[in-house]
């Protein structure tokens, strides 16, 4: 990619993908002990502790909000998406990095995927489950939430097909859907894994019943391959398809800012962007916690930082984008709330803490020692975080806030209970994944002893034939 | 498959014989051989896909890519024309004289639909064409079978092969380098 210099001269090598000297039974054993053999970890129970309150955070808030109504929250006219949108938008982006690593690379034969394309997936998961909140509590009646699917019923009512409110309902619901048997799907090697390997009976009898009788039978196998690689093909397109139609949401629409084309792009770039940078921000303690550095290395840390940092500059261009047409468009509300309300009215600290934190901040991962080093790297995607997250307020505020008539105009804030019901599901997402660790691999055993399979091969290629350099030239190709 | 106890005096007393390897690409040498020897009714037991096994065992009739196919078509059609039934039919709404049958916007559904389909149908037909769920199988007797889903790789010889024969089989196998053969009871 243009956007990453090459290291001139290989000054230092890239790291492996997998540390050497592994073989199928040590990966094995590795993954499958995080599950059935680790002892209760600290920092897992602090982590879950933590976790299990903002849940309870969660309960309360909604409950709150099933009694009271929506009012509880800042929204009023004319902002009446608020907090709810913003972090559904959110929400869903963060999980697209999951579909990518999972469905895109595996199409491209990335080597580096198979390591952390397990828990990205569970992330995705768990974040389409957050992000599917905000749309229901937001409804104001959630109890009432089958109205928007078609179904036959007495009102005679069916969803109106050409908004892109409803296209959205079948977005998120069809990607949640393929998310969640794409993961299952990848998990029942492994569940039989761990059902052969478990001590206690009953731990292998729930294993096993999940693992639905998976032999490893080569017939099998062949049919699954099929499955898994139609499943990534479908992948794909789906998850550009999401956050496309979520800008949908957005670019139907009329409003100033949001009426863009540019907005399907620049928002599944933003999306990628997020997502990535969570990734990077839950792999680097779990890979030193749970003693998986050999499997998540310093090389996917530096890859994804590479991601990062195209994806960080696609939203920067798409910031620029939005300047140039604002201006060329030469339409004074458009001119007006870009050119002038977002970076120097009302909400303008915000939007500069947007540009400083997604496109300033991210240029450090051109520099490969900062690439490869875990800690500043992951104060880095905790930036990104916050500046995506920015970039939705930026968004759905300041253009519903200050749109046309300044006589509707009206200032937003949030109330405590916007906050609680955020910091709630992130309680959910953490309290999700830490309880996936403990339960599932969260790395896919049956693919890492593929790569060692691979990696055994080209090494025996190397050897036989093409020399050590072969070897080495293809490993930096990856 | 038939039972142990399906056909009363035939019934077999072995499910198989299986051969436990340490190395996929020697299986993969093994089960080719076995083929060529003639042997059809057997099947490979690896801890991930192993390329070319398939084939070594010959099978190419996998079902999967177009019952796929078939899923997603049924999904996109039914996405398309449900939108175009309630739209234009069922519940019309003139807006400003509209068209009813405003086909363009009926198409980000039918792409999920489409989709939609397309991933159940690879996903249960996978799990049908497997025979799947199925927790019960007689090649779970066998010995160190468990190390199928960890690092070894398994060839199973079924007696229902019209070759097979307990004590000739045993003897191929032995001949193929094996960490050890077994017989697997029902």
């Amino acid at each position: 990619m243009a956007e990453t210099p090459h290291d001139d001269g290989r000054r230092a090598p890239l790291p492996p993908v997998l540390a050497p000297g592994h073989t199928y039974g040590s990966v094995t054993a590795t993954i499958s002990d995080v599950v059935l053999a680790r002892a209760l970890d600290w920092r897992w129970a602090v982590g879950m502790g933590i976790a299990s309150s903002l849940l309870m955070l969660f309960g309360g808030a909604v409950a709150n909000l099933l009694f009271r109504g929506t009012g509880i929250w800042g929204i009023n006219t004319p902002v009446m998406w608020g907090w709810a949108i913003i972090n559904f938008v959110w929400w869903v982006g963060i999980g697209h990095a999951g579909t990518l690593i999972s469905a895109i690379l595996l199409l491209l034969k990335q080597q580096w995927r198979t390591s952390i394309n397990r828990f990205a997936e569970a992330m995705t998961l768990f974040a389409v489950a957050c992000a599917g909140m905000f749309p229901l509590l937001h409804m104001g009646r959630p109890w009432k939430f089958w109205w928007m699917m078609p179904y036959p019923n007495t009102m005679a009512l069916l969803p109106q097909w050409r908004s892109p409110l409803v296209w959205d309902v079948f977005a998120v619901s069809t990607y949640a859907t393929v998310s969640a048997l794409f993961w299952y799907v990848g998990l029942i090697p492994d569940l039989a894994t761990l059902r052969d390997r478990a001590k206690n009976k009953y731990i292998a009898m729930a294993y096993g019943s999940l693992a639905l009788g998976w032999r490893g039978s080569a017939r099998h196998w062949s049919r699954y391959k099929s499955a898994y690689m139609l499943l990534a093909a479908m992948s794909t397109p789906l998850v550009v398809s999401v956050h496309t139609v979520v800008s949908f949401d957005f670019a139907v629409s009329v409003i100033p800012g949001w009426h863009a084309t540019i907005f399907p792009p620049y928002f599944v770039a933003g999306a990628i962007f997020s997502g990535f940078a969570m990734v990077v921000t839950l792999m680097v303690p779990l890979r030193s916690w749970f003693g998986l550095k050999d499997f998540i290395t310093d090389r996917h840390l530096d890859n994804m930082a590479k991601i990062i940092l195209a994806t960080g500059m696609i939203v920067g261009y798409g910031y620029a984008m939005e300047f140039f047409i604002a201006w060329y468009s030469g339409n004074p509300y458009e001119e007006f709330l870009l050119l002038n309300a977002r970076p120097f009215g009302t909400y303008s600290n915000a939007y500069r803490m947007m540009v400083f934190c997604n496109v300033i901040i991210p240029q450090l991962l051109w520099i490969p020692a900062i690439r490869r080093n875990p800690i500043v790297l992951w104060v880095i995607s905790i930036f990104v975080n916050i500046g995506m997250w920015l970039e939705r307020y930026v968004i759905v505020i300041t253009s519903l806030s200050e749109d046309f008539l300044p006589s509707s105009w009206a200032p937003y804030s949030p109330t405590i209970w916007d906050v609680a019901t955020f910091l709630g599901t992130l309680g959910l997402f953490t309290f999700l994944l830490f309880a996936f660790i403990r339960v599932l691999p969260s790395i896919a055993i049956a693919e890492m002893r593929e790569l060692v399979h691979e990696k055994h091969h080209e090494a025996h290629a190397a050897h036989a034939g093409h020399g050590v350099d072969a070897a080495e030239a293809r490993e930096e190709n990856r | 498959m038939s039972g142990p106890h399906a056909h009363g005096q035939e019934a077999p007393e072995v499910y198989g014989l299986m051969a436990e390897f340490d190395d996929p690409d020697r299986l993969v040498e093994v089960t080719r051989g076995a083929y060529e020897r003639g042997f059809r009714q057997m099947e490979a037991y690896t801890p991930f896909p192993v390329e070319g096994l398939d084939h070594a065992l010959g099978y190419f009739r996998n079902k999967v890519p177009r019952t796929t196919f078939l899923g997603a078509v049924a999904g996109g059609l039914s996405g398309f024309l449900l939108q175009c039934w309630s739209a234009i039919y069922y519940y019309p709404h003139d807006i400003a004289g509209k068209p009813l049958y405003s086909w363009p916007a009926f198409i980000p559904i039918t792409f999920e639909t489409t989709v939609l389909g397309g991933a159940f149908a690879a996903v249960f037909g996978m799990l049908y064409f497997n025979g799947l769920p199925k927790l019960y199988h007689p090649v779970f007797n066998a010995p160190s079978f468990a190390l199928a889903s960890d690092d070894r790789f398994f060839l199973c010889i079924q007696s229902r092969d019209p070759l097979f024969d307990p004590e000739e089989t045993l003897a191929f196998l032995e001949t193929c380098g094996p960490r050890s053969v077994s017989v697997v009871p029902y």
